[in-house]
């Protein structure tokens, strides 16, 4: 036997306004490497159809299933629950728009980002499949992988002070976006591009510090670096521009 | 009924999808993409090795041209595979692999000098040309001669799924996430559109659109025992079996991967095994170099699965809590390699098993992982059978991959497929006007909106959306897994005749209001279950072994008899099987029939003359 799991889940449904937001209890036996994918099916397929919840690759890859697990952000996918304690509460991810009980929408928050940070390789270069592809260090490669291994699970976002405080404000995410495509040899985008795109509140020195986007950081991508990174290379930018005028 | 209208609607936003509606877009037409999930959430973004193409730039690599990755091709898939398909894919696939370097792919790059690499567990030295320094390398795959697999360290699926979904907005494309197509709207000559489940608002919507391409992967998730994520379950196939007009080809060409963990069969990738990691018995001794002294851990997928199964047959297998497995081991190639080219393995080992793979070992055992089969299409990729519809990806049976598709070449194929297809559903769309007929599709509409609202009230009954589905997800386990036979299979199109019978009669146990999942499985549920019934008759039908398909009562390949493609048609919704229709394999052979070189097994041959009339030789 073993133990019998207590979930506290919030409950409502957008499309029934009627019936107000609501913790609801659920009582589950653990099974042996019972993860929070395989608890939260068992409950909608055996208890109560009607929950609703977001997977996908079940794997840790996808960043679909990103919720509040007892009160910090995180994948439910590689949430084992003999981790946790007997009692499980379930929150969706805040800031984010509820699409309903644990489910977010997470999409088109993320669509917006890649608009406002013009989340592509800016070349003026026109690609010729006759030619040999443009070589590239190895190392510099791995560097640009490291930041693109983003799962856009919305973590970072849901645990930022800032995010919460203001609407506006482009979260870890998209600096790390930014990042990402200021170390590729392949973007044309000067200095001063970068930082009319994130050089002001809503980006960059927007930051209070909290620094809880990388410590909730399932892929533990270096947030807290390329804050810093982007902080110290905007600052020079916007200090070279008040010398300029 | 909120109506959108484009140019090209791509239902399914993964690499295949996007590629599809980047072509269009960038030829000025307007594109609409439709996806279950957030692109980026596509499955194509869970595929870790790489992308196979003829590069030939890394040491292990040289020598590599297209022809010999097309003969690999077609020893893979068995001679399943359309030569004419093969040919053009290996072709294309090293100018797509530098043009997604150009659109910001991160590939991992040739580092000249003297570095190690491990084959069978023993250490290796090559040496690589300071020429080729900086240019896109590549790791070994099975089933292939050369280094040939493109990578970005083990999540190359999901850097190119970056590049790609960036590159839609960059082009402004109309990616809508959380739209899930329940029908396509078609005269039975053209099709129109679909009716697509909103799942946000849980409303019905319709889209009108010239040309259609369904690129929505695999179906895996009608299997118990799956390395698929959760949404691939087969929804685009159900789109195009519904109509009547257009055929799966080759359902029973299901692969089985060596690698699925123990218990939740996530994927560890194959390119364990190419970077040199072994698989071992329950005496911790390798086995595969017995059965296949030449290739051993890299056979093609087929091959070692079927191995692995042998090999646990014979006793060899490790008993545990959920059932007998085998042992991964990568041990031997160390923290830096692990670390850093196989993190996601190391990912996955640590948060799903909860084991450390430098010092322990992996549990594995074939699981189901791809889906040869398909929406049959032509070279093109437009669907027999329906006018304006396409497809491309896993979802589609173009038919590159035959019997058996090698590891690597199904991630490429996406975008080299997308690109292709992509460009002639461009050449279809130049100049070409249709009619949308208000009566198909209001009767399209309404007929969907009825669907609903039965499963709601429960007019038809109330069987349980998710009993009815854990039987048929049992039933495939039982008779189309690695090994088949007769008997077997005859057991399974029974229980599979009962279950489509029982479909119709499921009703919710919820209010289905919303974005509400029962309801989302029970729209499917019917469709799923031709599926797997279009697998269980061919399968019992093909009464040879081909690639992946192992007949025990015949264990031969027929070239005599089953050079061919089958071709299941739904006819009518209360039809209680497919009707199974066949077509030859190849109309051409750059490589005539013969032995894959691994694998053992006999082969009958085909007809000396049709051979002979066939044979081309590259000009």
């Amino acid at each position: 036997m073993g133990r019998e799991l207590q979930f506290e889940i919030f409950r409502y449904n957008p499309q029934k306004p009627e019936v107000a937001p609501r913790m609801q209890t659920y009582k589950l036996e653990e099974t042996p490497n019972m993860t929070l994918f395989i608890a939260l099916n068992r409950l909608r397929e055996e208890q109560d159809p009607s929950l609703i919840f977001d997977f996908c690759c079940r794997a840790g890859i996808c960043g679909a299933c990103a919720m509040v697990i007892n009160g910090r952000p995180g994948l439910a996918c590689q949430t084992k629950t003999k981790d946790q304690s007997g009692k499980i509460t379930l929150h969706p991810l805040p800031v984010y728009k509820l699409i309903g009980d644990l489910a977010v929408d997470t999409g088109v928050w993320f669509r917006e980002m890649y608009a406002k940070t013009e989340s592509w390789v800016h070349t003026s270069k026109i690609f010729d499949p006759t030619k040999e592809e443009e070589r590239m260090d190895n190392k510099v490669a791995e560097d640009i992988y490291e930041l693109e291994r983003c799962i856009e699970c919305g973590c970072c976002v849901a645990a930022c002070g800032t995010a919460r405080l203001r609407d506006d404000f482009l979260g870890a995410a998209a600096l790390n976006r930014i990042a990402r495509f200021h170390i590729d040899p392949r973007d044309e985008r000067s200095d001063k591009q970068f930082f009319e795109l994130v050089g002001n509140d809503a980006g960059v020195f927007g930051c209070m510090g909290l620094l809880a986007c990388e410590d909730v950081c399932p892929k533990e991508l270096p947030l807290q670096n390329q804050l810093g990174f982007l902080r110290r290379k905007m600052g020079i930018t916007a200090i070279k521009e008040i010398f300029r005028k | 009924m909120q109506t959108f209208y484009s140019d090209l609607l791509v239902i399914g936003a993964g690499l295949a999808g996007e590629r599809v509606a980047v072509e269009a877009a960038e030829n000025g037409f307007n594109v609409i993409c439709l996806s279950i999930v957030p692109a980026r959430r596509s499955h194509s973004s869970a595929a870790q090795g790489g992308m196979q193409a003829a590069l030939g730039n890394c040491a292990m690599g040289e020598g590599d041209n297209t022809d010999v990755h097309f003969g690999d091709t077609v020893k893979g898939s068995d001679w399943g595979c359309d030569q004419e398909v093969a040919r053009l894919f290996a072709d294309a696939a090293p100018i797509e692999m530098r043009r997604l370097a150009h659109w910001g792919v991160p590939w991992n790059r040739v580092v000249p000098g003297q570095s190690f690499y491990f084959k069978g567990g023993q250490k290796f030295e090559k040496f690589e040309n300071p020429e080729n320094e900086g240019l896109i390398t590549a790791r070994a795959f099975g089933g292939t001669a050369k280094w040939r697999t493109c990578y970005t360290s083990d999540g190359t699926g999901h850097a190119v799924m970056c590049t790609m979904d960036n590159r839609c907005a960059e082009l402004g494309i109309n990616v809508m996430d959380r739209k899930e197509a329940v029908a396509l709207i078609h005269d039975e000559e053209t099709c129109m559109g679909a009716i697509v489940r909103c799942l946000r608002t849980g409303k019905l919507e319709t889209y009108l659109a010239k040309a259609t391409a369904i690129c929505t992967g695999g179906f895996g998730r009608i299997y118990k025992a799956t390395t698929n994520a959760v949404i691939c379950d087969g929804g685009g196939h159900i789109l195009a079996l519904d109509t009547g007009m257009v055929p799966i080809g080759n359902p029973e060409a299901i692969q089985f991967h060596p690698t699925g963990i123990v218990p939740t069969d996530i994927l560890v990738t194959e390119g364990c095994r190419g970077d040199g990691g072994t698989l071992l018995d329950v005496n911790e001794e390798r086995f595969m170099h017995i059965y296949e002294p030449e290739k051993a851990e890299l056979a093609s997928r087929d091959v070692v699965s079927r191995w692995m199964t042998h090999h646990m047959r014979e006793g060899k297998g490790v008993k545990s809590s959920y059932g007998e497995h085998l042992w991964l081991d990568i041990r031997h190639l160390g923290d830096q390699h692990i670390s850093h080219k196989l993190r996601e393995v190391d990912d996955i080992c640590h948060h799903f098993l909860g084991i450390d793979p430098r010092k322990q070992l992996i549990p594995v055992r074939p699981t189901q992982h791809y889906t040869m089969a398909g929406i049959r299409t032509n070279k093109d990729g437009a669907a027999y059978g329906l006018k304006g519809l396409f497809s491309a990806g896993e979802a589609a049976c173009w038919d590159m991959h035959g019997f058996n598709r090698l590891g690597g070449n199904s991630l490429a194929e996406t975008v080299v497929a997308g690109g292709i297809i992509g460009d002639k559903i461009v050449e279809f769309l130049k100049g070409y006007e249709t009619k949308f007929k208000t009566e198909i599709i209001n009767q399209q509409y309404r007929r969907q909106e009825q669907r609903i609202k039965d499963l709601i009230s429960g007019r038809n009954g109330n069987e349980s959306v998710y009993d009815v589905r854990h039987e048929m997800q049992e039933a495939l386990m039982k008779g189309c897994f690695v090994f088949r036979n007769g008997p077997d299979l005859e057991e399974t199109v029974e229980t599979l005749e009962k279950l489509l019978d029982r479909s119709s009669r499921v009703g919710l146990h919820s209010d289905g209001a919303g974005v509400n999942h029962e309801l989302g499985s029970a729209l499917k549920i019917r469709g799923q279950i031709k599926l797997a019934m279009c697998i269980a008759t061919a399968a019992l039908n093909r009464t040879e072994s081909r690639g992946s398909h192992n007949r025990e009562d015949f264990p031969e390949r027929n070239d005599r008899d089953w050079l061919t493609r089958t071709l299941a048609y739904w006819p009518t919704e209360d039809a209680a099987k497919p009707d199974l229709m066949y077509e030859d394999s190849s109309q051409i052979f750059e490589i005539p029939p013969g032995d894959r070189g691994y694998g053992g097994g006999t082969i009958i041959p085909a007809d000396e003359n049709m051979v002979k009339e066939r044979t081309i030789t590259k000009k």
